[in-house]
């Protein structure tokens, strides 16, 4: 994958302050700050704008999953566990993120306006770079959760999974944990509901967060394609990595001509090019 | 053929499906088995304890780690009182369910391990033994 180009980690550092009061003013707006302190809020969102700035500016490679990547993952770490203690759901802990990429993409709108082609390019990298921040955060708010859950020795684990926007008419929902049925029913109907209001045209339903996918789990899965499509809309499974794609051989599951990628970036690339839009890498 | 270690798990609810799952990974972690074989398994232990949940009525799951030779590897048997399966032919068919399921649970256990044995008898519960080596 391209790496984010300099001069839009530049743009980045140049708009720090805009971008935190923006990006702040949007959490707000949606909810995501509720029963949250203002100055606490006001805090995380610069300390990891600034944590955000430095890594890229180190050179932080997309893959966040390395060392450089320490400091931010740790970051969001302490902050999903905190939202879980706090009684926060996992989609305003996840918001957390992803309403940055809004004022984040209107500052690189206005950083290159001329270049539309770089616009759109860095704009991809920059969204591939957020969603995997973000996923992050959901998964660690979710281990959190579960240690609460564990103590509380409840039986059941009734979490709302996020329903994102990743782009215009492309929604995504990363699934996480245990498929047990009651929880996957209400996940999935929220999501066709999502699709009902928004409108959109491609669903990506991500499973890497899934550790095994049984027939149990394959029913539902396609009985969600099989709403999806009746509503006309197309869906995308993504995060089927190879030992599952090899145990959903064994079993002998047909998945019916559902499109599936190895990661949500691929489902997403997909996604676009099915929408007609085109991303060019700027020389 | 030597047992190493071994122990019962019940299988009576949903969540003990859940944490059937995370048993047979943690055993097969520590036999080694890579990564691909240890999806495979825990697939299968998903399905039959989930067939014991649900047809059989509940029951229990029995795990040993074994070691023949060089080898090592995870055997479980899933066992239940319940009604058994009276047409056994009919059951290991790919597609066949009594339930709303999709009918691929047992045979597709069967290829995801190694060894697959299954006993019953109608009305003597039903009992299936699975391995998978390393
Ligand atoms: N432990 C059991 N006790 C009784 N019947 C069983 C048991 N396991 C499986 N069966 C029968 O075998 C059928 C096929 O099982 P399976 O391949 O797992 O498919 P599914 O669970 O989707 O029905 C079941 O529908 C059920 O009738
Ligand atoms: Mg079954």
């Amino acid at each position: 994958m391209a790496a984010l180009q300099q001069i839009t980690v530049d743009a980045l550092k140049r708009s720090e302050s805009q971008l935190a009061v923006q990006w702040h003013a949007d959490l707000e707006a949606s909810g995501a700050t509720r029963n949250l302190k203002p100055e606490e809020i006001r805090q995380q969102v610069a300390d990891f704008l600034r944590l955000l700035t430095s890594t890229l500016e180190k050179g932080g490679s997309a893959n966040i999953t390395t060392t450089e990547w320490d400091d931010v993952r740790h970051f969001l770490e302490k902050l999903s566990s905190q939202r879980a203690l706090a009684g926060q759901d996992s989609q305003q802990t996840a918001s957390f993120i992803f309403a940055l990429k809004g004022p984040l993409f209107t500052q690189l709108q206005n950083a290159f306006a001329d270049q539309p082609l770089l616009i759109a390019e860095q704009v991809l990298q920059m969204s591939e770079l957020l969603d995997g921040l973000g996923l992050h955060t959901i998964r660690t708010y979710q281990k959190s959760r579960e240690a609460v859950i564990k103590r509380q020795q409840e039986e059941l684990l009734e979490l709302s999974t996020p329903v994102v926007k990743l782009w215009d008419g492309v929604l995504a929902l990363p699934m996480i944990g245990t498929l047990d049925s009651q929880r996957t029913q209400v996940v999935m109907e929220s999501l066709l509901q999502r699709i009902v209001d928004t409108g959109a045209e491609i669903a990506i339903i991500d499973i890497t967060g899934v550790p095994t996918v049984d027939t149990l789990v394959a029913q539902h899965l396609l009985k969600t394609v099989t709403a999806i499509r009746l509503m006309g809309a197309d869906c995308i499974i993504s995060g089927v990595r190879p030992q599952i794609a090899q145990t959903i051989v064994h079993l002998g599951l047909d998945l019916q001509g559902v499109v599936t990628k190895a990661n949500l970036a691929d489902a997403l690339a997909l996604a676009l090019r099915r929408l007609g839009v085109t991303l060019t890498k700027a020389v | 053929m030597t047992v190493r270690s071994s122990g019962t798990q019940p299988i009576r609810i949903e969540q003990d499906v859940v944490l059937a799952r995370q048993t047979a990974r943690k055993l097969a972690q520590e036999c080694g088995m890579r990564l691909i074989d240890l999806t495979k398994l825990v697939t299968a232990v998903s399905e039959l304890a989930r067939n014991t949940m649900v047809y059989g009525g509940g029951g229990d799951m029995d795990w040993q780690i074994v070691e023949d030779g060089l080898r090592v590897g995870l055997r479980l048997t899933f066992r239940d009182e319940g009604p058994g399966i009276p047409d056994l032919k009919l059951a290991m068919t790919d597609g066949w369910t009594s339930g709303g399921g999709l009918g691929l649970g047992l045979t597709g256990a069967k290829r995801l391990v190694d060894d697959f044995e299954l006993d019953t008898s109608p009305g003597a519960g039903t009992r299936v033994t699975i391995c998978k080596w390393t």
